[in-house]
């Protein structure tokens, strides 16, 4: 499941491409992250970034493009069993753990602290 | 306020283009250099979280759960502690495209419009950040899903 060189070294990589379209394409950030989700989730559609995950461990699941291959992966796995329906009830299988932290998270940062600058 | 004299009236297209002819050039190795290097220790981090809840009994494959979940926790909480964006200024993308850009991103919006009141302010505009994030990725995973459940 990875080891430490090889999470850092495609963790960073991940993060040196994100860089480099930040600095020499004129999309922002938002554009381009959303732009990783969505490579991630074909990548996870045609079964590559799950080896990724094999190869990288935490260096391929925790940057943003993991995402969209986890909703790929949830909506795919559950249509197998369950036929169409399956993409709608098993988009967040996977996700819902981050999607729900990030929102708790959030939410009680927000009442805990006061914004600066 | 004094009527501005015809030639001194710019656009905004115009403006941004004079804008973006004064702004230096970014410092790009050095950027892609500091966003590899921290965004690579993100990364070793979040491997030795994982292989700490491996040691704590988690099979690998569930182990990413947890992992997830405590960096994002991190994330949320230095963004309140004000420490993220100072982080995030040296770090570019290497703090923008983990995990811990996704919690900041909430957090951040969330902290922002928090004088707006729980309901309209952070409830309304937690999302306005990470949302097209979601969006996106839940609009690729419908398509590519369908295809897949179709063929």
């Amino acid at each position: 499941m990875g080891s430490y060189l090889t999470a850092f070294l495609v963790g960073g990589l991940f993060c040196l491409i994100g860089q480099l379209l930040f600095d020499l394409t004129p999309f922002t950030p938002g554009h381009i992250l959303s732009g990783f989700v969505v490579a991630g989730g074909i990548l996870g559609g045609l079964g590559l970034y799950d080896r990724l995950i094999r190869f990288a461990g935490a260096g391929a699941n925790l940057p943003i493009s993991s995402f969209g291959n986890a909703l790929v992966k949830g909506a795919m796995n559950e249509a197998a069993h369950k036929g169409i329906i399956g993409v709608l009830t098993g988009m967040f299988e996977l996700t819902s753990t981050g999607v729900t932290a990030a929102i708790v998270f959030a939410f009680f940062a927000a009442l805990i602290f006061e914004p600066r600058g | 306020m004094a009527a501005v004299p015809d030639e001194l009236k710019v656009t905004a297209e115009e403006y941004r283009r004079m804008v973006g002819r004064e702004k230096p050039p970014p410092p790009l190795l050095q950027n892609a250099l500091k966003a590899f290097f921290s965004g690579g220790t993100i990364c070793l981090l979040g491997q030795v979280i994982q292989n700490i809840y491996i040691a704590f009994g988690f099979s690998p494959e569930d182990a990413s759960n947890p992992t997830v979940v405590t960096v994002i926790f991190f994330a949320a909480l230095f963004t309140g502690l004000g420490l993220f964006d100072r982080l995030a200024l040296f770090a570019g993308a290497g703090t923008a495209v983990p995990v811990t850009g996704f919690s900041n991103s909430l957090t951040a919006a969330a902290l922002e419009f928090k004088k707006e009141g729980a309901v309209l302010g952070i409830g309304a505009r937690i999302f306005s950040l990470a949302g097209s994030v979601l969006l996106f990725g839940v609009v690729t995973a419908f398509v590519v899903g369908l295809i897949s459940a179709l063929f």
